[in-house]
């Protein structure tokens, strides 16, 4: 909402800077966004025409003598209205404007000496658009001042401007008289009320027009009048140039005024044709389903039966409280105005105008829910608004139909002891009333506290607590104490879907991983591009998607996580390592979808940064799998790898991971990602990926108890044996290290060395074994480790057909 | 991070400079020196980093003398590197160069939104906060109707919102992308009676046009203490109590009056950030009709919630001039944190 000061002043007195104003209005709930001047013009001052000849070489120009205040300079210029005698803002060399062939507001020239059609211009004589007053750039400025030429421009013309953001439960700040009231209360004002009082005739408005409301539910009040006589035309110059400092275009005058009105004092208003309204009687009424209308824009609108329709007898004549009808529009032959100023429904407004996608500035004020109160003070404010620009005589009384009349809130309660419970502390007695009473409100003293009435302008202020915020942030916010919390804390609950998941993170991070965040949508396309498991669940469509590239809800972090690694091989030299931990959704029909939270991580290109200590090597399946046994073993479990299948991965580089300490619960899997999947993606290193599910993280470390991660250190000497093993290629390194665990004194079995190739039969593989040794009760001999050693090499042999290598 | 550069402190900075490296006696406190002064962290790097700061005329000249030292240094580095090496150094043969890299672990890192979300959770978790976290997708009726936002009213303008279906085929409404995290405001509350003191964070939607300061999707911390005798002064302690936590300490705060449907009175929080007042977060004391619509009386309890953005946080303190960054998944940006 745009303030000049300027029409501020009308109701108010400026006694602070506008900085300061801004600041003070801030504080109370009224952001002020910007402080606009538009009196920044240097080198711009009051000039007058001396003498207006023609340009020597170009038809439309004119060489125009102006007088500066110090002497008479020549300047070229093209205005079709430029003549002696007129009084004009003249720039000299280096003023700074507007730019008139842009469309940019803030595009800016500076006024150069030059030659125009071989004749030097002395600088410019300066049309509205150029000193940035409007886009009226045909001619010049010709200005109403009796100001002596070489004045700054600035101290005859021009304005500052706050631009407010407002908060949707103040309508009343709609108007700049609402803003007003705020500013009289915050700088100790006395506040200047507009006149609302005119000369009025017989016959009374309501034998000259009738008003019925069917549908009391979506409109309490109907206040009208009938104004004949009047004469169309375009506003003074002083209502024009207000309303197009705010933004408005100026149409006519009547419809200039209802405008005016309505910014002034937050209530909107509609003029009709009074003699094109049939039988001068107006209904309220909702629109019977698919009656149609053209409003005021030319468009023709489609109702449905909740909307609601002012008509006469025989049409609808206006979208109550949306936009007038053209059928009923004020034009030039127009000579009786029927007024309208009523208080419709707020949230039946809200719905007829986002369904229609028509808001207007009416709309925006009565979907915020007016008191009924208001809508009297408007009408007699724009009867005398035009009984004065447009002449006219007023009807007598007013046409006031108000079935909500009894329905209103008139007051709100508030005892002392709730102001200082929700406070925290009190304020006293004659600093509430002072407070209230200077916002409006008409308060009454008893033995519980107050009661408050509420000003016809506040809708806003129906419970005690409303009237505590109008205390507390007009005696400022910062005024009040600050205390530790008290209260009660809470038992504690265990959120494990937190601590787990944060415990997985760290555990992922130490492991070398990235963590990123991706969206939580993305498009079906995009997602398709990555194969799921059969059992994954249908795509979650967005209605109303920020673009076509978030249409659906994920399904899976494989693509985000693929997207990623292809955006990072682009920029980054060293290993490609990241994670994601995020919501994954899938239809569930009705109500809610199935929401999951997964945990995906890629690495891609080298494993290592370069170092002069060790060789790089790409990245590949083990350190993905590493990551995951890095995880289980901060959770004090560990995986079992099997080999399995997914329609992302390829077949035989990818493993299902279980927990068998945990039920044998599947976690998810890691493998290599297949190629074709990869093209997709524009990825051509090979890039290795895991998958796990959090619920099923959660089960393993719900499974893992205190007792399951402390034993006590063993007193006795472990010993360590290798074994060199010859096995078939297919056997798996797994198989080796079961039955050598099995082993009632064996502690540990690690692989530590595995070869094919030369040297070796064909299709044989060596595997170098570490086994540890131990026994709780003693030291083992030399003897008991080789029997337990020839134990394990025969089931070894015997199982899986491994022999000592020689 | 070094305070606005000035040509004084650029003068004193050149006579600590040369001093201490005249008493450099071997490589080592050479090589401290040099970390000292221009390495990443390094004073004089950390003047040429801050130029920004400064209004263009000042930038030239500093930024002018700032470069001239740096020349300077590195030539007096240089000399008195050869001088050590020419009075002949005492290393024995099996000597080796410590200068090489040595061997580190390689880490990765959390997200710097997780980083921030973290620690904004340990700021409340102390305070007796406990976090509770709940699903991206919620329906309308706990991300707005219980929250006193009914349909049609103005205040759903604030938070444009992303539907999966908009149908109000019962009382739950619509199923939508959470605007907020409050949804879990009367989840929660609907479970257990006072006290209730949660924070809650989370991803976040809105219906909105992406630049450079806005995103459509964006992470909310945000909490609830409802119980007897919790008063505006309450929330006041709570909110300093976190700003000087994520903050500092010393940080100057400011509250104004602001409109959330879902608290009455509603406060917006201002930190001081270089003298310019910038809105981190919005909060209020529990609306009586949210109390109400959960089955509190509201003559009894009272409360308030806060809500903060993590994201805008990071901006603020780091200079994050882009909120893009977050969502883009470039490692050169996420290793930095």
């Amino acid at each position: 909402m745009k303030v000049p000061l300027s029409w501020l002043k009308d109701y108010v007195d400026i006694t602070v800077s506008p900085e300061e104003l801004a600041h003070r209005l801030t504080m109370a709930g009224t952001e002020v966004e910007k402080i606009e001047s538009t009196a920044n013009w240097d080198n711009v001052v009051v000039g007058h025409v001396r003498a207006v000849n023609p340009h020597p070489n170009a038809d439309r120009l004119r060489l125009v003598t102006v007088f500066n205040g110090a002497e008479e300079v020549e300047v070229v210029c093209g205005a079709p209205n430029v003549a002696a005698g007129q009084t004009i803002a003249y720039a000299s060399i280096g003023a700074v404007l507007r730019d008139p062939y842009s469309d940019d507001p803030d595009a800016t020239r500076r006024l150069k000496k030059s030659k125009i059609r071989g004749v030097e211009s002395q600088g410019m004589v300066c049309s509205e658009k150029e000193l940035g007053l409007s886009d009226e750039h045909e001619g010049i400025l010709e200005l109403d001042t009796s100001a002596e030429p070489g004045t700054p421009l600035g101290e005859v013309l021009g304005d500052t401007v706050i631009e407010a953001e407002l908060t949707p439960n103040r309508p009343d700040c709609l108007g700049i008289l609402g803003i007003a009231r705020e500013v009289a209360v915050l700088t100790g004002q006395e506040l200047r009320l507009p006149e609302t009082d005119f000369a009025s005739e017989d016959p009374a408005a309501s034998v000259l027009a009738s008003v019925k409301i069917d549908d009391p539910d979506l409109c309490s009040r109907y206040t009208g009048t009938v104004i004949r006589g009047v004469k169309i035309g375009p506003s003074p110059a002083w209502l024009a140039d207000r309303l197009r400092a705010i933004g408005e275009r100026p149409i006519n005058n009547i419809v200039d005024i209802t405008n005016y009105v309505m910014f002034e004092l937050g209530q909107p208003l509609h003029a009709f044709d009074h003699n094109r309204v049939k039988d001068h009687e107006v209904i309220v009424r909702r629109a019977k389903p698919g009656e149609k209308i053209v409003t005021l824009d030319g468009e023709e609108r489609k109702l449905d039966g909740e909307m609601l329709l002012i008509a006469d007898p025989e049409k609808g004549i206006g979208l109550a409280g949306v936009m007038g009808g053209a059928n009923s529009e004020i034009d030039e032959s127009t000579t009786d105005v029927f007024l309208e100023s009523a208080t419709f429904n707020g949230s039946n407004n809200r719905r007829t105008s986002s369904s229609l996608g028509l808001r207007s500035q009416a709309t925006l004020r009565f979907e915020k829910g007016l008191r009924s109160g208001l809508a009297e003070v408007a009408l007699r404010r724009a009867t005398r608004m035009i009984l004065e620009l447009a002449g006219g005589t007023a009807a007598s009384g007013i046409i006031d139909v108000h079935p909500g009349k009894d329905d209103e809130q008139e007051s709100v309660p508030l005892s002392r002891e709730k102001l200082g419970r929700v406070l925290g502390d009190s304020i006293p007695e004659d600093k509430v009333i002072s407070t209230l009473e200077s916002l409006g409100f008409g308060v009454k003293s008893n033995d519980a506290g107050w009661d408050a009435k509420i000003p016809y302008w506040r809708p806003d202020v129906t419970i005690p607590e409303d009237l505590i915020e109008e205390l507390a942030r007009i005696i400022g916010y910062d005024e009040f104490p600050v205390t530790p919390p008290a209260g009660r804390v809470p038992t504690w609950q265990p959120r494990p879907e937190t601590t787990v998941r944060d415990k997985i993170a760290d555990a992922l991070v130490r492991a070398g991983m990235q963590e990123i965040i991706s969206y939580s949508a993305t498009n079906e396309e995009g997602e398709n591009r990555v194969p799921l498991p059969s059992d994954t669940l249908d795509f979650v469509r967005i209605l109303n998607p920020i673009s076509s590239d978030h249409a659906t809800l994920r399904r899976t972090l494989r693509e985000n996580v693929l997207n990623s690694v292809e955006r990072n091989l682009r920029t980054w030299r060293g290993p490609i390592a990241l994670f994601e931990i995020g919501h994954v959704f899938g239809s569930a029909g009705e109500g809610l979808p199935q929401e999951r939270i997964m945990i995906t991580g890629a690495v891609a290109g080298p494993a290592n940064d370069p170092s002069w200590s060790e060789q790089p090597r790409p990245s590949d399946f083990y350190d993905a799998k590493g990551v995951i046994e890095s995880l289980l073993s901060e959770l004090h479990s560990e995986g079992a790898f099997a080999a399995a299948e997914d329609p992302a991965f390829v077949a035989g580089r990818t493993a299902e991971v279980t927990v068998p300490t945990a039920g044998g619960v599947r976690i998810g899997m890691v493998g290599e990602v297949l190629p074709e999947v990869l093209a997709r993606f524009d990825i051509e290193t090979p890039v290795h990926m895991f998958e796990m599910e959090l619920d099923a993280l959660l089960s393993v470390e719900k499974s893992i108890g205190p007792q399951d991660i402390y034993s006590p250190t063993v007193r006795y000497q472990d010993s360590a044996r290798d074994l060199a093993l010859l096995v078939d290629r297919t056997v798996a390194a797994a198989e080796v290290i079961k039955i050598a665990s099995n082993n009632r004194l064996v502690t540990g079995a690690t692989v530590f060395d595995v070869f094919e190739g030369k040297g070796l039969p064909e299709g044989k593989k060596s595997l170098a074994v570490r086994v540890v040794y131990q026994s709780p009760n003693k030291t083992l001999t030399a003897d008991e480790i080789s029997k337990a050693e020839s134990g394990i090499l025969r089931s070894l042999e015997h199982q899986l057909g491994a022999t000592l290598r020689t | 991070m070094s305070s606005t550069p000035t040509e004084e402190s650029i003068v004193t900075l050149k006579a600590e400079a040369l001093d201490q490296l005249a008493n450099a006696a071997d490589e080592a406190s050479v090589e401290s020196w040099r970390v000292e002064y221009m390495g990443r962290r390094g004073r004089l790097t950390g003047i040429l980093r801050n130029l920004g700061s400064l209004d263009p005329d000042q930038r030239r000249a500093i930024g002018a003398a700032a470069n001239r030292l740096k020349g300077e240094l590195e030539s007096a580095l240089d000399e008195r590197a050869a001088e050590i090496k020419r009075s002949g150094s005492s290393q024995p043969k099996d000597a080796i160069d410590v200068t090489l890299p040595g061997r580190r672990t390689r880490r990765g890192g959390l997200h710097p939104s997780t980083q921030i979300i973290r620690e904004m959770l340990d700021a409340f978790n102390e305070m007796g906060f406990q976090t509770v976290e709940g699903n991206e997708v919620e329906l309308e009726r706990y991300n707005f109707d219980m929250l006193n936002i009914p349909a049609d009213h103005p205040a759903r303008d604030m938070q444009d919102t992303i539907w999966i279906d908009r149908e109000r085929a019962s009382e739950d409404g619509g199923v939508l992308l959470r605007t907020q995290t409050s949804g879990m405001q009367p989840r929660i509350m609907e479970k257990q009676d006072p006290p209730v003191r949660i924070v809650s964070p989370g991803k976040c939607f809105r219906f909105e046009a992406t630049d450079a300061t806005h995103e459509w999707q964006f992470h909310q911390v945000e909490g609830l203490a409802v119980d007897e005798g919790l008063s505006f002064a309450d929330l006041k302690g709570t909110l300093y109590e976190f700003a000087r936590r994520i903050f500092g300490a010393d940080r100057k705060v400011r509250f104004r009056c602001d409109f959330f449907p879902f608290v009455e009175p509603g406060v917006d929080m201002s930190i001081d950030w270089n003298g310019r007042w910038v809105e981190i977060l919005g909060a209020g004391m529990v609306h009586p009709r949210v109390l109400r619509n959960v089955g509190y009386d509201p003559e009894k309890y009272t409360g308030f919630a806060f809500g903060v953005g993590p994201e805008r946080v990071a901006m603020l303190k780091y200079g994050i001039e882009d909120i893009r960054h977050f969502f883009g998944n470039d490692l050169r940006f996420l290793t930095q944190f």
